[in-house]
């Protein structure tokens, strides 16, 4: 049994311990909202955040993860009122939509340690994540977005 | 078509057995799935695609799958616009499998070759219509009034006394008038949502991750399945020692099947980790020795050795070939490629004593219930498929090789099965985009015309494979080529079929991408082997195709065309396909050896929009997608085995990597055309149009980053 906590709850895990977090989200506790793109860290479709921080979370075993505080899409908000959420709404962001929550959790993680960033911040910190459909430029705007109603106190 | 009654398991899935269809030659009876909760009992029908109940929740059923193309948008406006309501009050729901859902341009029930607008566009609009119709007659009979003293708008239908009476109230009785043969439909001018930017109706449940993918899909009991495939494309199990990995925690089943062995367990980790331990003795098969110089040289022999089959002829283009005064060839060859969609395959079966429910991210909803049906040893009908959003469809989603499986494994463990390919699975085990060989010739006449014309192309059949028998010309293969459009007097296009061993499968844009990039980097070749201005040399040759020519002046000016930013080069090019027109022009730099691309500019004459904001993504989206097929793109195979097996390998364009795109659509009062594949095709040969005005070099072979300039 492994202890972690997803989205303010703290919940036991049985789960081997090479398990990848991402399997343990989608198939152990019910968040498939957290997608299966690569399984090696190359395309950031399973990004959460690790206390606040984005991560891959095909990669990370969950035995290294004791105690750790974990928040996938489901538990960015409760009603799709995050920032990032409303600017990708507002921009009609997603086409296929299957790379968007991975999208979603880079941007918002980049936006609290950069509530102003520049496009080369942005790639910098947007560039593990693929889009196969192209949303790219519309990804880039609708941070700006984010970042402004972040600014307008939203 | 799910005739049946059954009613599965309602506690896991609500299902609802509709009433009889309107509106079609034969009643229909339809399995509903309800993938929106709280469509109540008791909703009617009022046809294939649309269902009221008397709480008022319209539900819009859409027969096309969405993949990101914004059917579930696009669609659904059709019918909102003549049944007069709002887009934000309706419901979507995925069409189960359905006669009234064929879609007569692709031959089935078939997401593909971007008419999914086009198929609608009359269909739905005259569904809202009847619809709309039938419920104003209702409310006017129970008034005692004539129905065109009544007026339909947001769902309610009132007349001149003042009375009014909703769709909800009505809805039952309007289902049982006779469906009206003739409707007006409204003028493209009294449109209220066509033709507007309303947000597509998929998004929010795409940026709060309940938008369920064929990978989401959670049933009671469900297990997971690992499915294991011979390295070598083709190959098959021999034998199977499963001693070791059926020991392994979790492990409910190992199963040897025809194409690959699959492995059940409580959680898709333990089954990968027990898919390890399998020891199996693949057969290669026929495939053993396969690389990329063989495929080459059987392309290039047959080349040779057959003249192919006529697919357009016009005048004699050998003929004017001899006795032209100047003549120029080429030869140009494409790699295979990988749909690499985000969404690694997967699929999900429940096989139950009432049948067999398939949860699939599926473009050919018939296709994968036929492929289900003998895995579950059950008649097609009785397998009722519940189509999920697709994590990216590019025309890999047509194929149903990931199928049966899940299936299988569900039918012998009693238990839903998800079987979920990795990555790796996905990359390696591809339908690949055919590899291609066009050779090439033009003639000049004495007065300097294009007089010659002769193109031959070498390739696979997709469609021999997929939907036999194929006689003759494969369709596919030809398309673009076929809509030559620049003024020559004899033209020749000729096709010859080499199959090379390894399934090839249809890929966004097909042969657009692989004809339109000969044929627009060879009128380029040829307009630098007459001297002339690409730009003028296509002008010159369009003066019977407007369309075309307003697409491209539009595309130019837009680019700057003819005096390019210092250091900055551009290339472009023009073409007609899925019934639209567009041209590209790609603004690159040289840096280190390889071309930068800083902008890629686009004119669209695509008919009438429906929503122009989505057709704007999809054209960006489509140049992102042949961006990465032309800098990149290359499947490689050694001894049988493809080489790329992730990301690392099959690089893809990331978003630091992105150039400006600047979409221009222009007004149209023709018929909608297609706009999902369309803006792929001319990305390769705009941008090595452009590397040729930047260093004089012509790239024959894709990508270009295999290429040091
Ligand atoms: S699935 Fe984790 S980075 Fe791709
Ligand atoms: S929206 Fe489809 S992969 Fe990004």
């Amino acid at each position: 049994m492994i202890r972690i906590n997803v989205n303010g709850r703290a919940i036991e895990v049985d789960a081997a311990p090479d398990t990848p977090l991402l399997w343990v989200l989608r198939d152990h506790l019910g968040l498939p909202g957290t997608k299966y793109g690569c399984g090696r860290a190359l395309c950031g479709a399973c990004t959460v955040h690790l206390d606040g921080a984005a991560v891959r979370s095909c990669s990370l075993p969950i035995a290294d993860l004791a105690d750790r505080r974990v928040t996938t899409i489901e538990g960015l908000s409760v009603d799709r009122t995050h920032p990032v959420q409303r600017a990708w709404i507002e921009l009609d962001v997603p086409q296929c939509g299957y790379c968007q929550s991975g999208q979603i959790m880079s941007a918002a993680a980049l936006l609290r340690s950069n509530p102003h960033p520049s496009d080369s911040d942005i790639d910098a910190a947007m560039s593990g994540n693929i889009c196969r459909c192209g949303t790219y430029s519309r990804i880039r705007r609708a941070i700006h977005r984010a970042a402004e109603m972040l600014g307008a106190g939203a | 078509m799910g005739a049946s009654t059954g009613t599965g398991d309602l506690s896991r899935r609500d299902f609802l057995g509709a009433a009889a269809v309107l509106g079609t030659a034969s009643a229909l009876v339809l399995m509903l799935p309800l993938r929106v909760r709280a469509a109540p009992g008791g909703a009617t029908e009022l046809n294939a695609w649309l269902r009221i109940a008397p709480d008022e929740t319209i539900t819009i059923l859409v027969d096309r799958s969405e993949m990101g193309q914004g059917v579930y948008t696009a669609l659904p406006m059709l019918i909102a616009e003549e049944l007069e309501v709002r887009l934000a009050a309706i419901q979507i729901v995925a069409a189960p499998v359905g006669d009234a859902y064929f879609n007569p341009g692709n031959d089935g029930q078939i997401t593909g070759t971007s008419n999914s607008v086009q198929d609608a566009w009359v269909k739905l609009r005259t569904a809202g219509a009847q619809a709309r119709t039938m419920l104003i007659s209702a409310a006017a009979t129970s008034w005692g009034v004539d129905p065109d003293e009544c007026v339909a708008k947001d769902g309610v239908i009132s007349n001149r006394a003042g009375d009014r009476l909703t769709y909800g109230a009505v809805a039952a009785r309007a289902a049982r008038l006779p469906v009206p043969q003739r409707v007006a439909l409204k003028p493209s001018k009294d449109f209220v949502l066509v033709g507007r930017d309303l947000p597509r109706t998929d998004t929010p449940a795409k940026v709060d991750g309940s938008a369920e993918f064929g990978i989401d899909v959670r049933l009671p009991g469900m297990l997971y399945g690992a499915f294991a495939q011979s390295p070598v494309l083709g190959g098959w199990p021999d034998s199977v020692d499963a001693l070791a990995a059926a020991k392994l925690p979790g492990v409910r089943l190992v199963l040897p099947l025809d194409s690959g062995v699959l492995v059940v367990a409580d959680h898709y980790w333990q089954a990968l980790a027990a898919r390890k331990a399998l020891n199996v003795d693949w057969n290669s098969g026929p495939n053993a020795a396969l690389d990329n110089a063989t495929i080459t040289a059987l392309l290039r022999h047959a080349a040779a050795d057959d003249p192919g089959l006529a697919a357009r002829t016009d005048g004699d283009a050998d003929a004017a070939l001899r006795g032209a005064v100047r003549t120029h060839s080429a030869r140009y060859e494409l790699p295979l490629l990988a749909h690499a969609t985000m969404e690694p395959m997967n699929c999900t079966a429940d096989v139950h004593a009432d049948g067999c429910d398939l949860y699939v991210g599926t473009q050919v909803q018939q296709l994968a219930q036929a492929a289900a049906a003998p895995a579950a040893g059950l008649p097609p009908d009785r397998v009722r498929v519940h189509t999920t959003f697709l994590g990216g469809g590019f025309g890999r989603r047509l194929e149903v090789d990931f199928i049966p499986a899940a299936v299988a494994g569900s039918k012998a463990l009693g238990r839903p099965v998800q079987v979920i390919w990795t990555r790796e699975d996905d990359m390696t085990h591809d339908t690949y985009r055919p590899p291609a060989l066009e050779d090439i010739s033009a003639g000049f006449d004495a007065a300097g015309r294009l007089s010659a014309w002769k193109l031959h192309i070498v390739s696979p059949s997709i469609t021999a494979r997929m939907l036999p028998p194929v006689v003759g010309v494969d369709p596919s293969v030809v398309e673009a080529a076929l809509n030559f459009p620049y003024d020559v007097p004899n033209v020749s296009i000729r096709y010859t079929r080499q199959e090379i061993g390894i399934d090839v499968g249809y890929m966004r844009s097909v042969s657009h991408a692989i004809n339109c990039f000969v044929i627009e980097s060879f009128i380029d070749e040829l307009a630098a082997f007459a001297g002339k201005n690409p730009y003028d040399f296509r002008i010159g040759m369009l003066g019977k195709h407007p369309r075309h020519r307003r697409v491209l002046e539009a595309a130019a000016r837009l680019a700057g065309w003819g005096k390019p930013a210092p250091g900055r080069h551009l290339g472009l090019a023009l073409m007609q396909g899925y019934s639209s027109l567009i041209a590209e022009v790609a603004e690159i730099s040289i840096e280190g050896g390889s071309p930068k691309i800083h902008r890629i500019v686009c004119a669209v004459d695509c008919g009438q929009m429906v929503n122009p904001r989505i057709v704007e993504s999809q054209i960006e989206s489509g140049i992102v997608f042949g961006l990465t097929a032309a800098l990149w793109g290359k499947v490689t195979i050694a001894r049988g085995v493809v080489q790329q097996t992730n990301f690392d390998a099959y690089r893809v364009l990331r978003v630091n990597e992105m150039p400006d795109i600047q979409v221009r659509l222009l007004p149209s009062d023709a018929a909608p055309g297609g706009i999902g594949e369309l803006s792929v095709a001319l990305v390769a040969p705009a941008v090595c149009n452009a590397v040729f005005a930047a260093t004089g070099r012509r790239l024959r072979s894709l990508p270009i980053d295999a290429t040091r300039l």
